[in-house]
């Protein structure tokens, strides 16, 4: 009989220890008991993660409101926020990045109409609007176009002023391709078509006729496109992939990793991304450096300016407890309008935030972009917003691939099919 | 002590049966129950009936993926199988370094399917490339046989162990009388010793088949369904449907494919064991 009741506390102990197991968690420490709320920050980038930690941390010290700050992985930020925002600790900010993600979350974003971080905003543009209600602020403006390597340009006898249309620009392109042996090196990166780099051509390069094809037809989205400038898109991408560092048929397994290297070890010219990317390739120092508008042989091209505009919107969780709201829309103000706020917004993070009180950033790409609005060049704007849906974007990227690989008409008659066609199909999909 | 251990029993089953029911039992009942609900998140669904099942019957990428999978996991169960028993054949001779051919055999198993899969896709695709043709993620036909590939290098360790497991429980006195009586190897191989490891063979062909079913990690991975979902499995396109789409209809959606997958793993798996089962022999 003793030997059971042994086995039993065992057991018993066995019990307690799995059920511990399941208790605990990573939950994040919120709740401050005395009435001042909190903020959990379910925070998009993670090359900022240090940074906003950081920025919690002296609002904490200041305000002795507590700020949870979580990154999401990259890439899993969607999952992420689909797996905390259904706990009882949900996060009371997050981000969406745009109209097709605002989709998911349209019922739980709180109306920012009438909140003091509203009014800070330099332009109503940048709020992102469920109906009437404005469920997202966007708090950071990127800006993407061409960047130059100005030496290896100077080197092949060309500045980056002699690049004023597509037509200049298939002119060095192509120059630069005919003497590559001679130069030893090429016109454009590799225009990676793995999941790591090819948003860059499925995303931000098919933004282009689609803002051509809005500006000519003087509308801000749709749902059936027509495609009318997809002739300047396949003209732009025959330049990128038959005048690069790798042969065509190869891009499928090339990665945004190899186009940096490529373009930092001066193997190429041309490399397309934004200000994001600005970390990567400062190493070759400023003076060395340029963005330049992407041409694609469509609308004035003399006045066309950097593609300038945001996909990371701010909303406040609805569901949150009124103190939190109260909370998380004081951060937020904090974070736009104190000195400690914009600087570190401004330096650490790079960013450029459309803020009344925004500090000046120290992005090389950041100022140029400014430079070229104040010669009165119009910034094209971010139309990818509203591609139908995730889907649409993967299959054009696919057919591009396979393009690439083998330039036949019918191949590109399969991109015009899933830029045209697919995007009526996905529209509906998406919106029933 | 019978008594005893009768009596005692529900207690010891306890904790094993409480893991059970919160990792298994809880989630599954409320999988069933959101594949009827429309939902961003688990606590917000709304019960709207069976269209999520209707609008999956009705997705032409669905049915494309479960023939895909049906294709791969046919194809992989036979080789798997036949390979990993003539290695375990060859490997029951009594030669020399058995071992070392056992353990190096083993070891694929012991690395993850995502690291497996891109690995295996470095691999592939620096062939394809040196031949000439086009890479993974424009080749459907190169997907298919490089994830065949794959898991036959990954699976066919693991199923060698077992069967040797099964070949070394074959009772000598048993080939010895095959002999003594005049059988020929080929005989002994087909008469005596395939209807003895009878019961690796069920569990063989039930981790193989459940395995090629449910495969995910080397599927995304590999080919990542490219070139446009044509290398798509069942579990990818639910993962698919719950992830890369945005909006509340898609979460039934892809939580009424995935207990649709369910049902599908377990009839197929039953039948298989059944049959396999019935040609299993008492010693």
């Amino acid at each position: 009989m003793k030997k059971s009741w042994l086995a039993l506390a065992l057991t018993g102990a066995m019990t307690l220890g799995l059920l511990a197991g399941c208790g605990g968690g990573d939950k994040p420490a919120v709740g401050s008991g005395d009435g001042k709320g909190s903020v959990y920050y379910l925070n998009f980038k993670p090359e900022q993660d240090k940074d906003w930690q950081a920025l919690a941390q002296t609002y904490t010290e200041k305000t002795g409101v507590p700020v949870t700050v979580v990154t999401a992985a990259s890439g899993q930020y969607e999952t992420t926020l689909m797996a905390e925002i259904g706990k009882s600790e949900a996060p009371t900010m997050f981000q969406v990045n745009g109209p097709v993600g605002l989709n998911n979350w349209k019922d739980y974003c709180y109306d920012l109409t009438g909140s003091k971080v509203l009014g800070e905003l330099t332009s109503e543009d940048f709020t992102l609007k469920n109906g009437d209600e404005v469920a997202g602020i966007g708090y950071v403006i990127e800006t993407y176009g061409l960047i130059t390597n100005t030496k290896l340009l100077e080197q092949a006898g060309y500045k980056t002023s002699d690049i004023q249309s597509f037509a200049d620009l298939k002119k060095v392109a192509e120059d630069i391709t005919a003497r590559k042996d001679e130069l030893g090196f090429a016109a454009f990166t590799s225009a990676g078509m793995d999941g790591s780099s090819d948003w860059r051509f499925k995303t931000h390069l098919a933004n282009l006729p689609i803002y051509f094809e809005y500006q000519a037809d003087g509308i801000g989205s749709t749902e059936a496109i027509k495609g009318s400038f997809l002739d300047n898109y396949r003209q732009m991408w025959d330049l990128y992939i038959n005048n690069a560092t790798c042969d065509p048929k190869d891009l499928s397994a090339k990665t945004g990793d190899d186009a940096v290297a490529e373009f930092v070890n001066g193997e190429a010219v041309f490399y397309q991304n934004g200000t994001w990317a600005y970390g990567d390739v400062k190493s070759l120092g400023d003076d060395s450096l340029a963005m330049i508008p992407l041409y694609v042989g469509a609308g004035d091209e003399a006045k066309q300016g950097l593609c300038t505009g945001t996909e990371n919107y701010w909303c406040v969780n609805k569901n949150a407890k009124a103190e939190d709201i109260q909370a998380t829309l004081d951060f937020m103000y904090w974070c736009v309008t104190s000195d400690e706020g914009t600087t570190s917004m401004a330096s650490d993070m790079g960013f450029v935030i459309p803020f009344k009180a925004a500090k000046e950033s120290e992005n090389l790409f950041v100022k140029q972009d400014a430079e070229l609005t104040a010669a009165g060049k119009t910034p094209v704007s971010w139309n990818f917003t509203t591609m139908p849906s995730e889907e649409w974007k993967n299959v054009l990227g696919s057919a591009l691939t396979a393009y690439a690989a083998d330039q036949t008409d019918a191949n590109w008659a399969a991109v015009v099919s899933a830029f045209v066609d697919n995007w009526a199909a996905e529209y509906k999909l998406a919106n029933g | 002590m019978e008594r005893a251990l009768k009596r005692w029993s529900p207690l010891f089953i306890l904790p094993t049966f409480l893991a059970f029911a919160i990792g298994f039992i809880y989630p599954f009942v409320e999988g069933a129950y959101l594949s009827l609900c429309q939902f961003t998140t688990v606590r917000d669904a709304k019960f709207i009936g069976f269209g999520n099942y209707i609008r999956a019957f009705g997705d032409s990428q669905f049915l494309d993926s479960f023939w895909f999978t049906v294709a791969f996991t046919v194809v992989s169960v036979a080789l798997i199988n036949v390979i990993a028993f003539l290695f375990a054949l060859m490997l029951t001779k009594n030669l020399k370094g058995t071992n070392i051919f056992r353990t190096v055999f083993f070891m694929p198993n012991l690395i993850g399917g995502i690291v497996l899969g891109y690995i295996w896709q470095i691999l592939i695709n620096c062939v394809l490339s040196l031949v000439g043709k086009p890479l993974l993620a424009l080749n459907a036909t190169a997907g298919y046989w490089g994830l065949i590939i794959l898991m036959c290098w990954q699976q066919i360790g693991y199923m060698m162990i077992i069967y040797i497991a099964g070949l070394q429980a074959v009772p000598d006195d048993l080939t010895e009388a095959a002999q003594i009586d005049g059988a020929t190897p080929l005989q002994t191989l087909l008469r005596v010793k395939l209807p003895m490891v009878m019961p690796s063979i069920t569990i063989c062909t039930f981790l193989t088949l459940t395995n090629g079913f449910k495969l995910f990690d080397q599927n995304l991975a590999l080919t990542a369904g490219e070139p446009n979902h044509a290398t798509e499995m069942l579990a990818y396109n639910i993962y698919n449907t719950f992830y890369a789409r945005s909006g509340p209809q898609w979460k039934g959606m892809g939580q009424a494919k995935a207990v649709l997958f369910c049902i599908l793993v377990v009839a197929i798996s039953m039948l298989q064991l059944k049959a396999t089962r019935s040609r299993e022999v008492q010693q």
